[in-house]
């Protein structure tokens, strides 16, 4: 199984909020308002957003990385101009957000969140700097893998994914029920980086590339029974 | 080969969310619906930490958002206030973030939440709620109608009731999602 289930008790945040009812299967209907979506243009986003690194007084501190790959859709077709919207911990493991109590450093440098189209080949690519892994209260002793969180949004509102991207072989996974929550191993790989050196640019900032595969979508069912 | 989701968590605030992402329509839009409520867990706890997003189905359907002067209604991701993310955020901006008939909205502490859309050409509105403790996001349709419809009429009625909106006076409707427990909201899979 790809997607993990609304239930997982090692992450305690579900227990509570996970329905009890499995979800409804919908008959086919191709006016379903579901099988379109939002587009976005370039005037909803500008370019700037997609260096996290840039618009503060200063540079932020930790490691620079390039974060690129591909939205694919559930065929293996790039996604092209969809909406990527990507946020994060800096690189001591503390968001820039009100609720993070992790007392580690803010930098004043660095807020942490990003947000670009794809290009014509479904590509996208964030300059930022690495996060560190940080505590939360899940478990005693529980630490968050190092992770950038994604949100993306395809062509239909049934794709609609949100995710978190993490870096290859960050000791924390096997102690991550979030991570855990995944069932199928290699699934849960596909949300792991690969460290790649034709993404990195010399004396500058090292590369990581990740793919996102969106779902299938009513709509494609629907053409391949055809 | 699909990617799998992974949970919002409780941090998306500074990153999500913009500045009237709840106003699909300015206000005094001809014929405007308000729709409000609350995201519920299974105690019947207020959930504070959800990310709402409502999708008409209807791309630019709505002419154009008041785009400058009312100052609330702007478009895209202009002006959230946080000023974060540098200055990348201040476009010359237009209405019609995602070319019109999307909203995003989260949560108040009180679990609230609200949208302003013109009337749907359809009898639902499309609904999808993220947040912490959801490891994938759950779908629903705000009926604000009871009409004939294949999706309703396949329900018990006590389910049935889940997707439909309440009228709350002129032109606003109430809608709570609960995610869990009793009238445990209708959630769908496509």
């Amino acid at each position: 199984m790809t997607q993990p289930p609304y239930l997982y008790p090692g992450y305690a945040s579900t227990v509570l909020r996970a329905p009890s009812h499995a979800p409804l299967p919908m008959k086919d209907d191709p006016e379903a308002a579901e099988l379109t979506g939002p587009v976005f243009g370039h005037e909803d986003v500008n370019p700037l957003d997609a260096d996290l690194t840039t618009g503060h007084a200063g540079e932020p501190l930790g490691e620079r990385i390039i974060v690129t790959g591909r939205i694919l859709d559930s065929s293996g077709r790039p996604v092209p101009r969809t909406l990527v919207e990507i946020w994060q911990a800096n690189a001591a493991g503390r968001y820039a957000h009100p609720v993070d109590r992790h007392p580690a450093p803010l930098d004043p440098n660095f807020t942490g969140a990003g947000r670009c189209l794809t290009d014509d080949e479904g590509r996208y690519r964030f300059v930022t700097i690495k996060p560190g892994a940080y505590p939360w209260r899940n478990h005693p002793n529980a630490w968050r893998p190092a992770h950038i969180h994604f949100s993306v949004f395809g062509t239909a509102f049934t794709q609609r994914l949100v995710t978190q991207m993490y870096f290859p072989g960050d000791p924390l996974f096997a102690f991550d029920p979030i991570f855990q929550s995944v069932p199928d191993p290699a699934a849960r790989e596909r949300l792991v980086s690969a460290f790649d050196l034709d993404v990195t640019e010399p004396e500058w900032a090292l590369g990581y590339r990740w793919d996102v595969v969106l779902g299938r979508t009513p709509v494609e069912s629907t053409q391949e029974d055809a | 080969m699909t990617t799998p989701s992974q949970t919002v968590g409780p941090f998306f605030g500074f990153a999500l969310p913009y500045e009237g992402g709840w106003e699909l329509v300015p206000e005094g839009h001809p014929g405007a619906v308000t729709i409000t409520g609350r995201v519920l867990d299974g105690a019947g706890e207020p959930v504070p930490d959800a990310l709402l997003e409502l999708w008409t189905g209807e791309p630019g359907g709505f002419g154009p958002r008041g785009s400058g002067s009312a100052g609330s209604g702007g478009g895209a991701f202009r002006g959230d206030g946080s000023g974060s993310a540098g200055s990348g955020r201040n476009g010359s901006g237009r209405g019609e973030f995602g070319g019109g008939g999307f909203g995003r909205c989260a949560t108040e502490p009180d679990g609230s939440y609200r949208f302003r859309v013109s009337p749907p050409a359809r009898p639902y509105l499309p609904l999808l709620v993220f947040a912490r403790g959801l490891l994938k996001p759950v779908r629903t349709r705000v009926y604000l109608a009871d009409v004939p419809d294949p999706l309703l009429g396949s329900l018990e009625p006590d389910r049935r009731a889940t997707l439909l909106a309440r009228a709350d006076g002129k032109d606003a409707y109430r809608f709570d999602v609960r995610l869990q427990g009793e009238r445990e909201t209708v959630f769908l899979d496509f």
